[in-house]
Order: structure tokens, then sequence, then C-alpha cells
């Protein structure tokens, strides 16, 4: 019991992480049609911005924890949403009426430019950093001396990961920029025809998805301790695979598929093996495509005839 | 009615989730005959269609489809697929669907699939150059062949079916559900966007693929002078129900049916009552 | 790197305006570069992280990128505004499939004396053997992509299946090449099946992703069922292949003494290319066969709208499987190539990437079009080739290759689609009209 609830606690941890990676490419989806395959990257290369920020900051001789956390988070944001912003404008936009398999192909090729952009900037070595923010509680420890340990980092993930998507839940619902989404989301050229600045729309979707996909790689860095130029590939599938399985195209479908995929990986590690955890992941992906195409609350897809 | 009946409708209802689309639909299209169902825009006459050729599961109800050998089928109980592979039932759309990135001819060759399915040895003959496959590809061409010359085509048959003009395409449509040789024809609105003169070449088109052909057509239809001109029998439908039925003449008379097209549409209404006068 | 050079002035054509599209530019490169390049950290040896500066490299590369989109800019403008969108005016496009009339034959002819004209030369040969393991691969999946409009990103899972099958047949159980080659594309068929069987009512995307999963499921697999596959470190001493049971080795059963002329290890690499290359014909006759008769042309007009095929009495499930195993088989015969080629096989030949750049040739090429991918193939892989000095850089260049082509051609090299009948005259398809199918 004690251990299945620690396992709990480190799958909605991890679960938060692709939650928010996510929510780039169910809104991309959404609103371009494609699945952008250089999401991923641009997770590692948040997490990179993120790791090399720390390490001026440090050097620069800061101590206070919160104002470094802060600086990072808004650094990393900024740079990797830029990132999102320039892949958009040159390999996705003069593809946008373009045949399907196009854009598909020219977001493929910019994942292998960022994952080897990153490895010939950065070297291909993993770059680990101190454990930074330290401590946690003890929730619960039992006879045999089983401990239920809920670290300061886990609940820092969490806490972000809400606040972040209480403010783009906002964003979304509440918003000029988030109608404008909702609108292209349904009918871009009529969307442009009452006037929404359908080019500027698109480009903030890709500025919001990079810089939430920057806050999940500062949670990675955070959470494990090291970044390395090849982590965007895996973790973007998998963020992938969470977005279609709550359903492609909704927010908080998004955030629950992330949690689902983060807990069957912690538990499938934890009770059967962790080689096979990735295949679970997979597997369970296939198995809920073919059982519920449209995902946990996407919406139904009537064929018209 | 008298005639001896292809389909049998009966009890049709069809729900989108709380969405009554179709409900409690009877009806019965004739052999040899051409049945339009008619009525203003959203009475559910597509989904009637699409239950009858499988696109769509009906709640309730059941569609009987009788063969000149007596053999019945249940619609209801077939995929899509097979209604049109084993029932003969074939279909055109609303919106046309061909193949546009294929050759006219190759529009047709692909409407004969099954049969050319069967000669190639499901593709192991065909592999080798088998001439049982030879000849039947060459049947399938003539076939192809003929029914270019009667939707007039022949000239077009190597040019994309992307490229052809709207009413081209649309009698193109109709010649490749013939091709596959079908017991009911179902067309879903074939005379919207044509010209007069392209609307009073199809219905002679229709009237010989009753006539010389023997297949019965069941229509949808917006444009009053091809139904009123052409069907045996029409049955009306408003707001998923049968408001009436009859002759083109009982119809038209018809102050139900007068009504329903009032309430929805001016001009539609005019049209029904202006086409037979 | 080149320049994020997309600012759009449509308006801007005087030199001030031009050099504040460049200044933005390259104002936005520098904040890009700023901390990736900009600072390099490294993990020390007692894993503490150290990092060091380099603002040379960096005012280089903003340099650059404000040089480049000056360059780009003026292009732009030489050629028109149309300049991005169709580079080949019409006139030469007419000529190029005049050329490619004659094309086909030729590059068969002069791919049959490869061996011949440089048979001294080992790295030509080994290099033409890879091309043509990849042209064979970009046949196999376009009938996947390219005929039936299904989007397969898993290709790559063949590959390794037929590879597999034939290591671990021949060294378990010493069966000969030529048994265990029917055998890997009839595994891998079977494999294409039963993956095809559950998701081929999906659609598009979703395909897509799903075939990417079965992908990265099958190469874990391989990596994790160690007692079977060896893990990580693959399987190892998988026979070479044999001229119908002589082997082409120094000993005195081999092909040399047999015939009585002098031993050279070329022997055996003039062999493997014949062998590909008549692989790589098979497949290329096959399908060519496939398309002219009814299931092929099922396959195209399941591309162009499926409810159509479906309400044509078409069985769009088996259809569609039929060309998913199709593809899979073609995959799985060059997979058992590859293993006995290479002698030695791991997980490591079978990523993700292996899929993209199959994916990436059958698209280039046209897709449909089979010498449009042997012409992709040639391109890609040779291109690839002439980067190998770069190593790292080479991904990269790739990476930037697939982005700007598809920006350039985003339907492929061969722009038009031949039809499988006719009545008079075959004419071929723009391919404008043809669609890729939703699958």
């Amino acid at each position: 019991m004690d251990y299945f609830a620690q396992q709990l606690i480190n799958g909605l941890v991890l679960g938060s992480i692709y939650g928010l990676i996510a929510i780039g490419y169910t809104m991309v989806y959404g609103i371009v049609g494609m699945i952008n395959f250089a999401h991923g990257d641009v997770f590692m290369i948040g997490g990179f911005i993120a790791l090399i920020t720390f390490l001026i900051l440090i050097s620069l001789g800061l101590t206070a924890i919160p104002v470094i956390l802060l600086v990072v988070l808004l650094v990393s944001m900024a740079i990797t949403a830029l990132y999102g912003w320039t892949i958009e404008r040159i390999a996705y936009r003069p593809l946008r009426h373009s045949f399907r398999l196009a854009p598909m192909l020219s977001a493929i090729g910019m994942s292998f430019v960022l994952t080897n952009y990153s490895q010939v900037a950065q070297g291909a070595r993993v770059k680990p950093i101190p454990p930074f923010i330290t401590g946690g509680y003890t929730l619960h420890e039992s006879q045999d001396g089983f401990v239920i340990q809920l670290s300061n980092i886990q609940i820092m993930v969490v806490i972000t990961t809400i606040v972040l998507l209480a403010i783009f839940t906002w964003l979304v619902s509440r918003t000029r920029l988030g109608r404008d989404m909702r609108a292209c989301e349904q009918d871009q050229t009529m969307a442009a025809l009452l006037g929404v600045n359908v080019d500027r729309t698109i480009s903030m979707t890709f500025v919001i998805g990079a810089a939430l996909a920057a806050v999940a790689g500062l949670m990675y860095l955070l959470y494990y301790g090291l970044v390395d130029f090849f982590m965007g590939f895996v973790a973007g599938i998998k963020a992938f695979t969470a977005a279609v399985l709550g359903g492609i195209g909704s927010l908080p479908g998004a955030m629950l598929g992330g949690l689902a995929i983060g807990l069957i990986e912690t538990f499938w590690s934890a009770y059967f093996s962790v080689e096979y955890k990735d295949v679970a992941a997979f597997s369970i992906l296939i198995v809920v495509l073919i059982f519920m195409p449209t995902g946990l609350l996407g919406r139904p897809e009537v064929e018209k005839v | 009615m008298s005639g001896e009946r292809i389909l049998n409708v009966d009890q049709l209802t069809m729900r989108f989730g709380g969405i009554v689309a179709v409900q409690d639909l009877s009806f019965a299209a004739e052999r040899r005959k051409i049945t339009a169902l008619i009525g203003p825009n959203g009475a559910g006459k597509t989904t009637v269609f699409n239950c009858i050729t499988g696109f769509y599961k009906p709640t309730g109800g059941a569609i009987r489809l009788t063969h000149a050998d007596g053999r019945e089928i249940a619609l209801e109980r077939l995929n899509d697929f097979r209604i049109a592979k084993q029932a003969k039932v074939a279909r055109t759309f609303q919106n046309i669907r061909l193949f546009p990135g294929m050759t006219v001819l190759e529009n047709l060759m692909v409407a004969q699939h099954n049969m050319l399915m069967r000669a190639s040895g499901f593709t192991l003959l065909g592999l080798v150059g088998a001439p049982t496959y030879r000849d039947a590809e060459k049947r399938a061409i003539d076939l192809a062949t003929d029914w270019l010359k009667r939707v007039n085509l022949l000239d077009r048959a190597d040019d994309a079916a992307g490229n052809l003009a709207y009413g081209d395409q649309r009698r193109l449509e109709i010649a490749r559900a013939m091709c596959t040789e079908p017991a009911l024809l179902c067309l879903d609105e074939p005379a919207a966007g044509l010209n007069a003169r392209e609307s009073a070449a199809l219905n002679e088109l229709l009237l010989s693929i009753r006539d010389d052909l023997g297949t019965s057509i069941l229509l949808i239809e917006h444009d009053m002078s091809v139904v009123m001109e052409i069907s045996d029998h029409i049955v009306v439908m408003d707001h998923g129900v049968k408001i009436a039925q009859g002759t083109p003449r009982e119809v038209r008379d018809d102050p139900k049916v007068i009504a329903a097209y009032l309430g929805a549409d001016e001009e539609e209404a005019m049209a029904v009552m202006e086409s037979g006068s | 790197m080149t320049a994020p050079s997309t600012q759009t002035t449509k308006t801007a054509s005087g030199i001030p305006a031009l050099l504040k599209t460049a200044f933005i530019n390259a104002v936005i490169a520098l904040v890009l570069f700023s901390l990736m390049v900009g600072i390099r950290t490294e993990a020390g040896s007692e894993g503490q992280l150290t990092y060091w500066t380099r603002f040379g490299e960096l005012a280089s590369l903003v340099a650059a990128v404000f040089g480049g989109s000056i360059v780009i800019e003026l292009l732009r403008q030489w050629i028109g505004p149309a300049g991005t969108e169709k580079l080949v005016p019409p006139a030469l496009q007419k000529g190029m499939s005049l050329v490619g009339r004659y094309l086909a034959p030729a590059l068969l002819i002069f791919t049959l004396l490869v061996p011949v004209i440089f048979y001294n030369q080992r790295y030509i040969l080994d290099l033409a053997i890879l091309v043509l393991t990849y042209v064979m691969l970009g046949w196999g999946l376009n009938v996947v992509v390219g005929l039936a409009g299904l989007l397969d990103l898993g290709y790559v899972a063949f590959y390794a299946v037929g590879a597999y099958s034939y290591a671990l047949l021949a060294t378990n159980f010493g069966w000969s090449f030529w048994i265990c080659l029917p055998l890997a594309g009839i595994l891998a068929a079977f494999w294409g099946v039963l993956l095809g069987f559950p998701v081929l009512r999906l659609r598009g995307d979703y395909l897509a992703i799903v075939t990417l999963a079965f992908g990265e499921i099958i190469r874990l697999v391989l990596i994790n069922w160690q007692s079977l596959t060896g893990g990580p470190n693959g399987v190892s001493g998988i026979p070479r292949p044999t001229l119908f049971g002589i082997p082409l080795n120094n000993s005195d059963d081999g092909l040399a003494a047999k015939l009585g002329i002098e031993f050279s290890p070329t022997h055996r690499i003039v062999f493997l290319f014949y062998l590909i290359l008549a692989l790589a014909l098979l497949t290329n006759w096959v399908t060519i066969r496939l398309r002219g008769l009814p299931i092929g042309r099922a396959w195209e007009a399941l591309r162009e709208d499926e409810v159509a095929c479906r309400a044509l009495g078409i069985n769009t499930t088996t259809t569609k499987l039929t060309a998913f195993a199709t593809g899979a088989m073609f995959g799985g015969f060059a997979g058992a190539f590859f293993a006995t080629r290479q002698g030695f096989i791991s997980p490591e030949s079978f990523t993700f990437q292996e899929s993209a750049l199959v994916l990436a040739i059958v698209v280039l090429g046209g897709m449909g079009s089979q010498l449009g991918v042997a012409l992709a193939a040639l391109t890609m892989i040779g291109g690839f080739e002439l980067f190998r000095g770069l190593e790292t850089y080479r991904m990269l260049v790739f990476g930037w290759a697939m982005v700007l082509i598809m920006i350039w051609r985003p339907r492929g090299l061969v722009g038009h689609r031949a039809p499988t009948v006719y009545l008079k005259k075959a004419q071929a398809i723009s391919s404008d009209l043809v669609k890729e199918g939703h699958g």
C-alpha cells in the first residue's frame, strides 16, 4: 500500500511534465492540423536553456533560490518561445496550405535539426546539475521502515503545473487571443474574413506551446537533475501519446492524458519491468486508439458522407 | 402501390445522440421504376440514403431489398461495402466523390473491382498475366466504353476526372455507379448545380437507365423539373417523417406538401406548385 | 544554420528595408543562439558542470544570419514574388519529362554496368549497394504511402523483422540465405497484417503515430529481449550469402576455385551488388504489375477517396491490409539482404531516423512515382555520403535538407502520375489533382 502511494506520487509528477508538453502538441494540432514533430526537441532546448541560465546565475553569485528559479523560468520560457516562433516561421508557414505530408516531413526534418544542433552546440554527453531543491516531507512511515516521501521538487512541479494550467485555461477561454485561437480552429478562412489575424494567432499558438514546453524542460531538469540532447525524442512521443490519449485538440484531455501516461509508466516500472515501460506506454496508445479513436475527452468525429 | 417492390423500408429510425433525424419512416420503391425522395432542406433525406447504403447503422427499423430472383437481403445488417457488393445497391454523393487523380476510364475500372478481382484470381493470376484475366479486363474496358458513350464522355476517357467540368463529373459519377451493374441505383441530388440543358440530358439518361436497362432508381432531388418529369412515385419527407406520397400529380396537389415547402422555402414551394402546370 | 529569413516584407524593396529585415533576423538569431552557442557546458571529471564562453562563434553565426538574410532577400527579389513556389519553370519541366522517358532505361543500363566500371573502387561499390538498398526500401514503402495513401512512420520495423528473421534463422538453425529470404519476407508481411488489422481503420495522423509507436515497440523489444536477440549487442556472425550453395570465399569449394580464377574479395561485393539490384528490380516489377491490376487500382482509389471506394463495393480493410503486407514484405526482403551484407546487426540500425529517411525518399520522389523514388534515394543517400566527413553536422544538414526540399517541392521531384489503363493515349496526370489519402 505504501509502495503504491509512493508510486502514485511519482507518477503524478512525471505525468505533470508530460501534460505540459502534450498541451503544445494538442494546441498546434487543433489549429494547424499537423503533428509538430519538433515539439519534443523544443522541450529539450528548453531544458538546456534552463541549465545554462542556472549555471550563469550561480556563477554570478546569486544564492536566493526563489529568485534564481524565477529568473530561470522566465529566461527559458522567453528564449524557447522564440524558438517555437522561429520554427513555425521557417519550416511550417511556407507549407501551411500545402499537401498534408509536406509539413509533417518538414517537422521531422526540423526535429533532426534541433537534436543535432544541440548536440553540436553543447556536446553529446549528459549534463547533470547538483540537486538544487532538496528536502521534503515524510508523509507516512510503516512498520517495516518503508516511507512515503513527498519531496519539495515534486510539490513544486505539481504546483507550477496547476498554476500554469489555470493561467492557460483563462487565456484560452477568456481573452481575445483565446477566442481567435478557437475561431482559427473552426475555420481559418472564415476567421480571417471576420478580422482575426490568422498568422499572428498561429504564431502565438506555437509561442505558448513552446513556453509551456520550456517549463516542462525546467521541471525535468530539476526533477531528474540532468539533460541531454536526445531526451526530446522519447519525451516527445510520449507527450504526443498523452495528447492523443486525452483526445487531441482538448486541453484538459492533454493534461489528463499526460497524467495517465505518467502513471502507467511509473506503475509499470514499479510492478513489472523497467525495460518495458516505454513498450507499455506505446502499447496503451495503440489499444486506446483502436477502441477509442478520439481519445478520452476528444469530440467524436462523425464521418460526413 | 401495385408493382413488384425492390426496396421496402419499414419503420426506419435514425438518431444521432438526442437528435432524431429520421423517425418511423416507411416507404417502398418499385422495380424498374423511379422513386423520388423529396422534402425541404434538413428533412432527413440524405440520412435515409446513408442508412440504405450502409454508411449509417439505423437505430431501428428494417430495410429489405428483394432481387428479381426473389432473394431477400436485410440491408440494415450489412456493412457499407457489402451492400454495394452483395446487395447490388450503388450510389452517388451530394458533393461528388470521384477519384480526381485517376482518369475517367480508371474511375470506371475501379467500379468493376470485385468482378476484376475474381477474374485476376485475387491478383495471383493477374500477376502472371493469365489469359482469363486479360479477357475480363477487356470486357471491363468495353463496359466502361459503353457507359462513356451513354454519358457522352468518350473523348474525355483518358483525362483526369478532376479536370472535368462540374456537369461532366456528375454524369461520370452516375456512369461509375452503373458500372457496378446495380439492381438499385441511389442518386443523391444528381441535378444539383446543372444548367437547364444538362438537366434535360440527365432526365433522358435516367429514363434510359430505367427503360433500357431495367434498373430501379431511388432519387433525392431538389430540382422539381427533374422530379416531376421523370418520377413514377414520390415520397415527401419533412422533419424526419413521411408527410405524403403518391404520383407526381397527387403530391403536387397535396396541401401538406405545399405547407411543408412554404414553411421552409418560398422559392421551392413555388417550384412545387408550378412544376406541373 | 541558415537564417530565420522568412521576414516577409512584400513592400520592402529598398536598401534600408533590406537592412532592417536583416537586422531583425540577426537580433532574433542573437537571442536564439545566445545561450545555446554562446555558452558551452560540459560535465567535468567528477560530475560537476563547468562552462566557458564562445562569443566568437556566436558573433560569426549572427553575422552569417545577417549576411544570409540579405543574400536570400536579394535572391527572392531577383527571382520574383513566386520564387519560393515554383523554382522550376514549366518549359524546363516539359524538357525534364522528355528526359524522363529515356532516363529510366539509361539509369538501368548504367546501374547494370556499375560493377564493371568501378570494379576496383570498393568505396563506390559499397555506396552503390547502400543506395540500391534504399531504392528498394523506398519502392516498398511507396506501395503503402505513395499508392495506398497510408502514412507509415514505422516502416523500419519490417526492415528489422526481415533482418532479424534471417540473422536468427541462419545463426540458430544454419538455414541458407535462399530459404531464409522468402521466410523473412513472409514473416515481415505477417507482422504487417498483425499490426495492420487493428489499426488500419484509424485515419491520417493517428495511423502515422500508431505505426511510429509500433516501430519503437519492435526496437525496444529487440533491445530488451536479450536471450533471443542478443540485446544491444545484436547478432553477429551472420552467414554470407552463397551463389546457390557455392560460397564466395577463398576455400577450395569457393566460386573462384571452381571457376579456376584467382580469388578476390571484390567478387563478393559484386555479387551483393547484383543481388540487391535483382531484389530491387523485383520490387519494381511487382509494383508496376500490381498497379495495373484491380488491387493496385483499388489502392490508388483508396488514396483518392475511401468513402467512394466503399460505395463501389470495395472492401477497404482488406485492400489496406494487402498494401500494408506487400510493403512490409519488400521491407523484410531488404532487411534479410542488409543482415547478410553486414554480417552483424543490432537494434541501432533500426531507429526512427531510418523510417524518416525512407519516408523522405518516397515523398521527395513524388508519391507513387517509381523513377522519382530511385532518383530521390540516389540524391539523399549520395548527398548524405558527401557530408560523411562532417560527422556530427551530417544530421543537421540532413534535417535542413528535408525542410528546404519540402518547401521547394512539396510534391516531390516527379510531379506526374501515369494512368494504369487508357483508351487512346496515356496522358500524365498533374500531381495537383492527385490526393494523398487520409489513412
